[in-house]
């Protein structure tokens, strides 16, 4: 059951406490409460149907940021048997913020790269609020050179509120790290699939995102800017920030359908963090799937197709055409 | 049309023969700071120019021919804020006088062949869309293909937001483009004007063989407001701009206005392809 429930879900996490109460007390003094527990459980999966069968675009941003949602690490390590994670760009420093690493899925090599937030609040300062700096990035490259160096698909988990506007960054060259690791990918050799996890914002989410196939959890987002920091830019008040998450369309039903994201994965009923295990059975069987496709076309209709996918994006008219 | 697009608020009450200058606040000579390159004759302050300003510079009278200006945006997300996307750019139209914020062509430069994009900051902020994204795109695969010399002057705040997720994968479209350019000699400069920021510093602007960049220009990833709001300080001096770039190994040089056409003739002419003719293309 959910612990740090966002406010739509309270309604949900009290019948679910209250269940927990029901259980426990038949446990210890012994009643029988099987129907009404039976009762309650009904009633609150009839509830998760309604909450979630019509969720506003805002309600889905604040589920990809859920406190109790999966993290990279937990993918990785719920879905690979072996895991090696490397360490550092070999320049300046060691970013927690992303993880990368060569793992199985069940017998085939994968290279990981994702960005890591923190669970609790020292973690979440351990690992910046998943926001890198260009260390990170840098890391994530030597990843993918890895990656060509081995002949290794790689898959990224993107879950990130952007890079990190900071002064170290800047000095250090965010903006020269990011160009490089999306220019890395667009000439690699080797499969490279995306999986959008959580909240996906900004160029510090496309950094890792340019791929062959692009993964999107339900109720994942991606966006070119946070919808907080686009209305305090565009509307000028920040409590607008429902309206901009609609205008934005970063849903993962807008971005299939604007030919951005391949395929929605499914989340177990309640979101992600309500059974992170099937969430991770079903990222697996995605993957596991896409990688046979990906590795059975020559590596320069690979690069090229996937020059083709990134070449058609965008949309505009022209005049006298 | 305003001369000097966001520079110059003040433009109006001063009759329009004046001009302050947002540096060192003083009253210069309209006239004279044109006739200086929009340069302020007091403190050397870069004013921001148009896409054609850049051009009448830059490339030898009468050898500019401009390519795709029919590209125009569709307003993909049917975008509406406080008021509508699409309003916002007939409205940006007319007041910029270019189509979006990007104007792509070729011509000569010193009598070199040169493939050219040039960010007009007057339309949206020089932010990057669709078309801008398509546009830049087209001019990196043109020179590719001939291997012939590639210049862009960026002057941006970053992505559009209006067009969402489609102007965040322009990076990636661009990027893409450059990717395949870096496999054979084509070469390519990047001028770097005040300011490239956000999405248009983290592609292109940041990866060309040589980065060149206007004297105070602002570059960097985040905007400065972003960041002094983030880590709940005062920005150090300096911060962000050409020069500290410089210091921090992040762009080749900073040059003066008055010889930038110098500065990049002396590159092409060492790096550059100097055959191609004009008429070829
Ligand atoms: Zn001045």
């Amino acid at each position: 059951m959910i612990h740090q429930p966002l406010d739509f879900e309270k309604p949900i996490y009290e019948l679910e406490k209250k269940i927990e109460e029901f259980r426990q007390l038949s446990a210890s003094e012994g009643i029988d409460l099987s129907d009404e527990i039976a009762r309650l459980e009904k009633k609150v999966k009839k509830l998760r149907e309604e909450t979630f069968s019509n969720l506003s675009a805002w309600k889905i941003v604040q589920l990809s940021r859920h406190p109790e949602r999966p993290y990279t690490y937990d993918y990785i390590y719920l879905i690979s048997n072996e895991f090696v994670e490397i360490h550092g760009d070999r320049r300046f420093k060691d970013d927690t913020a992303i993880v990368s690493g060569i793992g199985l899925l069940n017998d085939q090599r994968v290279v990981f790269i994702g960005e890591q937030k923190g669970r609790g609040s020292k973690d979440r300062v351990l690992r910046n609020f998943g926001m890198p700096h260009p260390e990170g990035y840098r890391k994530a490259m030597r990843a993918m050179d890895i990656a060509q160096k081995f002949g290794i698909p790689i898959v990224t988990f993107i879950d990130t509120p952007g890079a990190y506007p900071g002064i170290g960054a800047e000095e250090r060259g965010q903006a020269e790290a990011i160009s490089e690791s999306i220019l890395k990918l667009a000439g690699i050799t080797v499969p490279t699939i995306g999986c959008i996890i959580g909240e996906g914002s900004s160029g510090g989410a496309l950094a890792i995102g340019l791929v062959d196939k692009m993964f999107i959890l339900e109720y994942a987002v991606y966006s070119v800017i946070s919808p907080e920091g686009c209305a305090a830019i565009l509307w000028k008040d920040q409590s607008k920030a429902p309206q901009a998450a609609d205008a934005l369309k970063m849903t993962a039903d807008d971005l299939k359908r604007m030919g951005i994201a391949d395929e929605i994965l499914k989340e177990p009923a309640g979101g992600a963090h309500n059974d992170p295990k099937s969430m991770a059975q079903t990222i697996k069987e995605a993957l596991i799937s896409a990688l046979a496709e990906l590795k059975s076309i020559p590596a320069d209709e690979l690069v090229k197709n996937r020059y083709s996918r990134y070449r058609s994006m965008g949309q505009f008219r022209e005049i006298g055409k | 049309m305003p001369l000097f697009g966001s520079d110059s608020k003040t433009k109006s009450s001063l009759d329009g023969l004046w001009l302050k200058c947002n540096n060192c606040g003083e009253i210069v000579y309209k006239k004279e700071v044109d006739k200086n390159l929009k340069v302020c004759p007091k403190c050397n302050y870069h004013f921001r120019m148009s896409a054609k300003e850049w051009i009448d510079i830059l490339i030898d009278q009468n050898t500019f021919h401009e390519l795709w200006d029919n590209i125009e945006s569709i307003d993909p997300l049917d975008f509406k804020d406080r008021s509508r996307y699409r309003d916002k750019l007939k409205e940006a139209q007319k007041q910029a006088g270019v189509n979006d914020a990007v104007v792509t062509g070729y011509g000569t430069l010193n009598d070199m062949f040169i493939n050219i994009g040039i960010f007009d900051f007057n339309f949206m902020g020089g932010s990057m869309g669709s078309v801008v994204g398509e546009k830049i795109t087209r001019l990196i695969e043109k020179a590719a293909q001939e291997e012939s010399n590639l210049l862009i002057v960026t002057s941006s705040g970053g992505a559009r937001m209006q067009e969402g997720i489609f102007s965040l994968v322009q990076m990636a479209k661009t990027n893409a483009a450059l990717s395949r350019l870096k496999k054979n000699k084509t070469l390519y400069l990047a001028l770097l004007t005040d300011p490239t920021t956000g999405g248009v510093a983290a592609s292109f602007a940041s990866v060309a063989d040589i980065i060149i960049a206007e004297p105070k220009a602002l570059i960097g990833f985040a905007g400065p407001r972003v960041i002094s709001d983030t880590i709940g300080q005062k920005l150090p001096e300096g911060f962000q701009r050409a020069e500290f770039l410089l210091e921090h190994g992040m762009i080749d040089m900073v040059i003066e206005r008055k010889v930038i056409k110098k500065t990049i003739t002396q590159i092409i002419r060492l790096l550059g392809n100097t055959e191609k003719k004009l008429t070829a293309s």
